[in-house]
């Protein structure tokens, strides 16, 4: 990176990375849930939407607080996982990563949902008389066809975790080359006496990655929509 | 027999009753909107669950509720073709058409591919996207890809039912020829007379959610059954030879009927005459313009408003006029009375092939 010092450009990488593997993880996940919510009937399907949408209505600072609480070396779920696999997820790039999943997992729901629901049940019924099972329809039809939607809501999902901030530095503190991200690395420079060039160009450079990914959830969406008529 | 259907389903406030039967050929089951004509054929698919029933395919059962028996749509070996197609927009014609075949067990050699697509007459679409098929080509794929699932019946839920005249008039012949040439059962959904004559060997007549009749074609859509069209006569027929006059001499039940055909002798056609094509005389009339006047007797009258459907016996095959009422007063219809049928025009479908 030419443009960037080295800590500049660190900042860079490991949000990319948080945010990459962010939406990685989730996906899976997020696609289970918006399947449930689009085509399942059970009981507690509203509970199921609201605990999906609860990151979005939550401060981030809640979300972190309650993931330092369940997953810290002390606690009980994080405190088995590091006795018996050896798993640490706080102060960890990894949490960070997990942190930012959690929060922008309903990006990702709604955006598969809105494609599942418009595709309706019709293709499905067509392929189970022809034969499909369930895992069958799942990779021959409903997939490929809910494809912009997962591209779209992953794309949206990366750029709105690459500018998660409050859960971060709640759940994984702020550590250089570790867990601070770009607007940690923004945060920090506002700290110091004399940052605010340094705060300036990090925000530029937040400014410049949110417009690339939006940019981009836009051309596959119209891409889609284009390719629908 | 191929499929044994008993279900008892409800449906908000329908309730639907259905029992029957179907054997190889086309069965129709006929009747107007919303008498539960899709329910069944989805039931059958398996797309619905009866909350009581037993349905038996092939010897498979496919349903019985006593013995909580429900094989799953995808194990049924019964294709359903709907209305709309239904193709995979992701997925080219070809693509479509082996999307079954890809996953039926027996399945078809090259040669029985490339005859299917041939009689659907899809060779020159197999590398298209079904956004640029028209709404008859969309059918044919949907047909081609139902008939190449190998199924043990295939359904087809009112299969013309959203296209125009032209596309149906495209749509039908493929159909008859299936009939013809595939020995497959076929459960075909129709509020469509005119389909139905064309294409059934039998009818099972559904009225709101009940099976109201059951029987081959000819003695389930001529003769007058309550809240029908009134078909003249559905007749089966065999080409016994040519005219001096360019008229070709048809057997059937009846008689001799004389149509402008130049079919093969020998040859087994399906004739359809509209209700409204038969005129009723007294006396054998002289000198007129219709080439066939059938001696016939009356043996019912069913008044509709002003309209009279008079049923006709020829020999053993049976007619349905449609005159006034006036008429049917002025000439002093009734039972036993020896009349003269005469047809003023005949409709003939190739490719009937065999009745049952």
């Amino acid at each position: 990176m030419i443009l960037l010092d080295p800590a500049e450009s660190e900042a860079l990488l490991l949000s990319l990375r948080v945010a990459g593997v962010a939406v990685a993880v989730s996906l899976p996940f997020a696609l289970a849930a918006a399947l449930l919510l689009a085509r399942g009937r059970f009981f507690g399907k509203g509970l199921l939407d609201g605990l999906v949408h609860l990151p979005l209505v939550l401060p981030p600072v809640a979300t972190g607080f309650i993931l330092l609480m369940l997953l810290g070396t002390r606690a009980g779920l994080g405190g088995f996982l590091f006795a018996h696999f050896g798993i640490r997820l706080v102060f960890r790039w990894t949490g960070a990563a997990l942190a930012s999943a959690i929060l922008t997992f309903p990006f990702q729901v709604r955006a598969i949902r809105l494609v599942l629901e418009a595709q309706g049940l019709g293709l499905d019924e067509a392929a189970r008389t022809l034969g499909a099972g369930w895992w069958d329809r799942l990779f021959s039809i409903t997939l490929p066809l809910a494809m912009p939607g997962l591209i779209a809501g992953a794309i949206t999902a990366f750029a709105a975790a690459l500018g998660e901030f409050g859960a971060i530095i709640t759940f994984v503190s702020n550590i250089p080359g570790e867990t601070r991200t770009l607007p940690l690395a923004i945060y920090t420079a506002l700290q110091t006496p004399g940052g605010e060039v340094e705060a300036a160009r990090l925000s530029g450079l937040s400014i410049g990655m949110a417009l690339i990914f939006m940019g981009l959830a836009q051309a596959v969406t119209r891409y889609a929509l284009l390719r629908d008529v | 027999m191929a499929l044994e259907v008993r279900i008892h389903q409800r449906l908000g406030a329908f309730d639907l009753q259905a029992e029957f039967a179907a054997a190889q050929g086309v069965t129709a089951l006929f009747g107007p909107s919303g008498a539960g004509k899709s329910s069944i054929v989805r039931a059958v698919a398996g797309l619905s669950r009866p909350r009581q029933g037993r349905i038996v395919l092939a010897g498979r059962v496919l349903l019985d509720t006593d013995r909580g028996v429900f094989v799953p749509p995808q194990a049924r070996r019964a294709v359903l073709m709907f209305q709309d197609a239904r193709l995979f927009p992701h997925m080219t014609v070809e693509g479509n058409l082996l999307f079954g075949w890809r996953r039926a067990r027996a399945k078809a050699g090259p040669d029985e591919i490339a005859r299917v697509i041939s009689l659907l007459g899809l060779e020159k679409l197999r590398q298209r996207m079904p956004r640029s098929l028209s709404g008859g080509e969309k059918s044919r794929v949907a047909l081609g890809r139902a008939l190449l699932a190998a199924p043990d019946i295939l359904l087809l839920d009112e299969p013309l039912a959203s296209l125009d005249a032209a596309r149906k008039a495209e749509i039908l012949p493929y159909l008859e020829r299936l009939r013809s040439e595939q020995d497959i059962a076929m459960l075909y959904v129709s509020h469509a007379v005119e389909e139905v004559a064309r294409l059934a060997d039998s009818v099972v007549l559904i009225r709101e959610g009940r099976v109201t009749g059951q029987g081959p074609v000819f003695d389930m859509l001529t003769g007058i059954h309550a809240g029908l069209p009134a078909l003249g006569a559905v007749l089966e027929a065999t080409m016994t030879g040519q005219r001096t006059d360019g008229l070709a001499e048809l057997a059937f039940s009846g008689g001799i009927i004389a149509v402008s055909a130049t079919p093969p002798t020998g040859a087994r056609l399906r004739l359809r005459i509209a209700a409204e094509d038969i005129l009723i005389a007294r006396e054998q009339p002289q000198a007129i313009s219709a080439n066939n006047i059938l001696p016939v007797i009356v043996s019912r009258i069913a008044l509709v408003g002003e309209l009279a459907d008079v049923e006709l016996l020829c020999g053993a095959a049976r007619l349905v006029a449609r005159i006034t009422a006036a008429s049917a007063r002025r000439l002093e219809l009734a039972a036993g009375a020896r009349v003269y049928a005469i047809v003023k025009s005949v409709t003939v479908d190739r490719n009937a092939g065999p009745f049952p």
